[in-house]
């Protein structure tokens, strides 16, 4: 920029007349390519071309399931566009759908594991496996000290009420169906629900 | 249906549902269809860009959906409006109910079987004469009374249901519905719903006249129908609409239910519900007689129809989960499954965390404190816990509800008072992680894994996969039975790479369902066996992984344009891969289809098989002319004839008349909303006699008629922000494009209460209070109701205090009710006050 600043009058002038797109819509140029052409646009290379792995994702937000193309270059998103192929979509997004790189990439995103000590007014960071042992220890003490075999009458219920789980529609079925196996099928909960019922 | 099916409709009824503006996507095959001459209609409180998009909009109030179908029902009765042909050979309008059924036109706004004491129903007089119908609900039995009939299914195959073709028997069901909506006349629904009757006559000639052999119509709902105390019998109503004009089954046909997160179809079919195992299993109840293996299959397995195969997918079910420790002398380790006591669906489970009965929570992508009702209430609740784990991806409400929440923000409580331990866990997004999702119509698409998640993050299968092997280690060494059921589960999933995620690939192997003997898997949900040779997780979903390295899920083949359109090689529609349900009834009882033009599959006389344009919802070799030889007490699929097409009942007929499932009866019957400031103008009783109410500290009902909450309130999402709000209330864009919240109220009621546009207003209820800007508009509209203006306000729900487009909390000012039969909460029509200006400062403080 401030090179060409510095540039004679008569320089500036000749660029202005090359990159001027107005007289070469008015010889019956496309203004979608060669009328659009300038000397910047020239040096513009589409962010695809860096893209080093490309997959197919499904929008993750509404429940209509537009097929998404996601572009990765050395495991960051670089690009997500409409999957041209789905006929769900045929390549076009809504607003959210369209926004989605703007999701993964967001400053607001935490990517540390945060604890809250009781009566604490702040958070701390921890180590991933500290907490995962910590949670797994806390969710055997609540299951073992709220879990009922019978009713006071005899019949069996093997269940516990102290513990519970929400959320999973926006979640994959395999995951689903693990948190159903595990929370459900292995420790006896039956509080387990999720956004369908909201 | 599937989505794109919507092209092929003639005439499309958006009601319950902002379809434009919320499945945007979806609404191009609405517009499509539109420009094929199809006639769009959308019924809905508020002007909206769906309304803008439709030829004919109808407002109504409210919470008066059943009143404004029920009208379009005695319309299509009363002028003989429907599809004869369809309806006599498909639906149960012939069916014969018993004798002692009676309606609430006759009883006071009741049905036949209700217990004061209990607030229940029974059953017994809504059932065929001499029979006893089981549900195909899994959850219908949960406050169903209990009635001495219970499990006698057996009924079902000593012969067909007693019907009268003539439809002259007082008590067939034609006559019956003919009475229950003989008061729902024009007249009755512009009183109850506001809409001038004119404009209600229009979309009900226009629903009747794009029905029949050569054409169809659809309806599209959302949670605008799901979210009342009748929200079960709202859609229910549709159905009866869509089975007396034949729009069931076929092409452009159907009732599309749009519903809202990416995949809570698949979680509601793999279920992290309360009620249910995967694929519409019930979980077993120890108030029903559900004591042993055999008990549960006996009372719960209906004789005849599809159902009648429960048992295979209950074995292979156990076996799946509990592999080798599952064998026949131990009821495949039934035992293990925790039995339910009662109701645990998320509004009593808040009431849970609020009575101090719930100890620790898992939070799974889910954000409470703005999606769940009476946010104040919540937060008073998660306060109480001993723990909370969060997972999500960015800083949610209810994450940090001990530090910034409202209680927090007012002084009523103080973080050093807060007990809870709460554990946040960042999670992988899309893009980060592997698997499949299955979205509004069935369809279930596998997406990749491109990229890698920032830090921390994992992915949910990887905490729960990771979670479950700590938890089996630690109690590997217990000799208590009750730890029997975590040291049998089967977790051995294949781990990848250095973080150890599990094989997501893996996991869908095992909900497809494998042989135990040699570990390969089953091609086809008709091959599962009671007998523990197979183990499958999700029966439905079987055929999604037929053969090893086969994932039908990552199908990518879309039709080409001249092709049949159903899109069968892009990816699996379960159950089968196929796209429209019930697809046998697109072809009249002989087999061939009603018309040319709306041909799906048909009977093929020289190959002896149901074939055609989608895969048949039918026994394939069954012919159209096969009747059941009742002398023989067929059971299952022997049960239903060749021209019996949904087979999921247990005489393989439509149910206009519902005999069993339903817990607040077997017609749609117009009640008002629990809160509402207008007298039920239909019926003495004023609001449905089932639905849950949970009156306590902190969550009191607004009085009927009192003045301080006259209008009615409303709430909705925005095509810009989704839901729980955090991914898009994060996302720079999105953000920028709703900044803030705001309520919309009508240039009337602004007048009248002295609030200018942009100005800030105070909303209110028993619940709390909050003050937000007000949008004058005239999206919404007086109506006159009863003789009198009724105002109606709306909001935006999607608004919270975290990310960058902020505003109060809706879902502050709701109650926490519940529908009848889900126990789904009221958002859609409550009642409120509204005033311009600030919550007092100190207060806000």
């Amino acid at each position: 920029m401030a090179k060409r600043i510095r540039k004679g009058i008569g320089a500036r002038v000749a660029g202005f007349l090359h990159d001027w797109s107005i007289p070469r819509q008015i010889a019956g140029e496309s203004v979608m390519s060669t009328a659009a052409r300038s000397r910047t646009s020239e040096t513009l290379r589409p962010r695809l071309e860096e893209a080093d792995r490309v997959g197919t994702g499904i929008c993750p937000f509404c429940a209509v399931g537009c097929g998404q193309l996601i572009y990765a270059k050395q495991g960051r998103p670089i690009h997500v566009e409409g999957d041209p192929r789905s006929p769900v979509n045929q390549g076009t997004l809504c607003p959210k759908g369209a926004g989605t790189l703007g999701m993964l990439l967001s400053p607001e995103r935490v990517s540390t594991v945060l604890y809250r000590a009781p009566r604490a007014t702040e958070w701390e960071v921890k180590p991933l496996d500290w907490a995962m042992e910590r949670i797994a220890q806390r969710t055997k003490r609540a299951r073992d000290e709220t879990f009922a075999e019978t009713l006071p009458d005899g019949r069996r219920v093997n269940h516990t009420l102290g513990l519970g789980s929400l959320g999973g529609a926006t979640m994959d079925n395999e995951e689903n169906y693990l948190i159903k196996k595990l929370f459900g099928g292995g420790l006896g909960m039956l509080n387990i629900e999720n956004q369908a019922r909201i | 249906m599937a989505l794109w099916d919507l092209a092929n409709s003639d005439c499309i009824l958006v009601m319950g549902s902002n379809m434009a503006e919320n499945h945007p996507v979806g609404f191009r095959f609405v517009v499509e269809a539109q420009r094929r001459g199809a006639t769009v209609i959308h019924v809905d409180p508020r002007f909206t860009r769906t309304s803008a998009l439709a030829d004919l909009y109808a407002p109504i109030r409210a919470g008066s959906d059943i009143a404004f179908l029920g009208g379009i029902i005695r319309h299509i009765l009363e002028n003989d409006l429907w599809f004869r042909d369809f309806a006599l050979a498909y639906t149960n309008i012939a069916h014969i109910i018993a004798d002692g059924y009676a309606g609430p036109d006759e009883a006071d706004g009741l049905f036949s079987g209700f217990d004061r004491e209990s607030g229940s129903y029974s059953h017994d007089t809504w059932q065929y004469a001499g029979k006893t119908v089981p549900s195909p609900v899994s959850e219908h039995r949960v406050k169903m009374q209990e009635s001495s009939k219970d499990g006698d299914f057996e009924s079902m195959s000593e012969g067909p249901p007693p019907t009268d073709p003539t439809l002259q028997h007082p008590n067939c069901v034609y006559q019956i519905l003919r009475r229950h909506y003989a008061r729902y006349t024009p007249e009755m629904v512009e009183r109850v719903t506001g809409c001038p009757r004119e404009t209600f006559l229009k979309v009900a000639d226009a629903l009747a006249r794009n029905s029949g052999r050569e054409r169809t119509g659809a309806i599209c709902y959302a949670v605008g129908w799901t979210h009342h105390s009748v929200g079960v019998q709202i859609i229910r109503a549709a159905s009866i609409v869509q089975g007396l004009l034949g729009n069931v089954g076929r092409p452009g046909g159907g009732i599309m239910a749009l519903r809202g997160h990416v995949s809570i179809q698949g979680s509601t079919d793999i279920p992290t519900l309360y009620n249910m195992l995967p694929t519409y299993l019930p979980q077993p109840n120890v108030f029903h007689d559900h004591a042993t293996l055999a008990d549960y299959l006996n009372v719960e397995t209906p004789a005849t129809g599809w159902w009648a195969n429960m048992p295979k997918y209950v074995v292979s079910l156990l076996k799946a989960w509990y592999g080798e420790a599952a064998t026949a002398a131990n009821d495949w380790c039934y035992p293990f499954l925790p039995k339910l006591t009662g109701d645990l669906s998320q509004e009593p489970m808040t009431l849970a965390m609020a009575s101090g009965v719930m100890r620790g929570q898992f939070v799974l992508g889910q954000n409470p404190l703005v999606g769940a009702v009476n946010a104040d209430f919540v937060e008073r609740g998660l306060g109480k816990l001993e723990w909370l784990v969060v997972r999500d991806f960015a800083m949610t409400e209810t994450a940090n509800f001990w530090q910034k929440g409202r209680l927090i923000a007012r002084g009523e409580l103080r973080p050093e008072e807060i007990e809870t331990e709460v554990f946040f866990l960042p999670a992988a997004m899309p893009g980060e992680k592997d698997g499949s999702v299955t979205n509004t119509s069935r369809l279930v698409q596998w997406h990749d894994k491109v990229c890698e998640a920032p830090g921390d993050s994992r992915s949910d299968l990887w905490f729960i996969y990771h979670l479950g092997k700590r938890l089996k280690q630690l109690y590997a060494d217990s000799a208590e039975t009750r730890d029997g059921p975590i040291q049998a589960l089967t977790w051995d999933y294949p781990e990848h790479g250095a973080q150890r995620e599990p094989e997501a690939e893996a996991v869908l192997r095992e909900i497809n369902g494998y042989r135990v003997a040699t570990g390969e898997q089953v091609p086809s949900y008709k091959e599962l066996k009671d007998d523990g040779s197979t183990a499958c997780g999700g029966w439905m979903y079987c055929g999604i992984y037929p053969k090893a390295g086969h994932n039908v899920a990552r199908s990518r083949v879309p039709d080409g344009p001249d092709g049949p359109g159903s899109h069968l090689g892009w990816a699996f529609a379960w159950p089968s891969n196929r796209r429209t349900l019930y697809n046998r009834a697109s072809a009249d009882p002989e087999g061939r289809p009603w018309s040319q033009a709306k041909r799906m599959i048909w009977w093929d006389e020289a190959s002896e098989r149901w074939t055609g344009l989608d895969v048949p919802d039918f026994v394939e070799t069954k012919r159209p002319d096969y009747r059941p030889d009742w002398s023989q007490r067929p059971h299952g699929m022997d049960a239903l004839g060749g021209d019996d097409p949904f087979i999921m009942e247990a005489d393989g007929k439509s149910q206009l008349f519902v005999p069993s499932g339903l817990k607040d009866g077997p017609l749609p019957t117009h009640y008002e909303p629990i809160e509402s400031p207008v007298d039920n103008p239909l019926y003495r009783r004023q609001i449905n006699p089932t639905a849950q109410i949970w009156e306590q500290d902190g969550n009191r009902l607004n009085p009927h008629g009192d003045p301080r909450f006259p209008y009615v309130f409303t709430t909705y999402r925005l095509t810009e922000l989704h839901c729980g709000g955090v991914p898009t209330r994060v996302m720079p864009h999105t953000a920028e494009l709703q900044p803030e919240a705001f309520v919309e109220v009508s240039p009337e009621l602004a007048e009248e209460l002295g609030i200018r546009h942009l100005g800030w207003t105070v909303l209110s209820s028993l619940r709390g209070e909050i003050e937000v800007k007000a949008m004058v508009t005239e999206r919404l509209r007086p109506l006159r109701i009863d003789g009198r203006i009724v105002h109606q306000v709306g909001m935006p729900w999607v608004f919270g205090r975290e990310g960058y487009a902020r505003g109060a909390v809706a879902n502050v000012l709701l109650a926490i009710t519940g529908d009848a039969n889900t126990s789904i909460h009221t958002t859609k029509a409550v009642t409120c006050g509204l005033r311009p200006g600030r919550i007092a400062t100190g207060a806000r403080r």
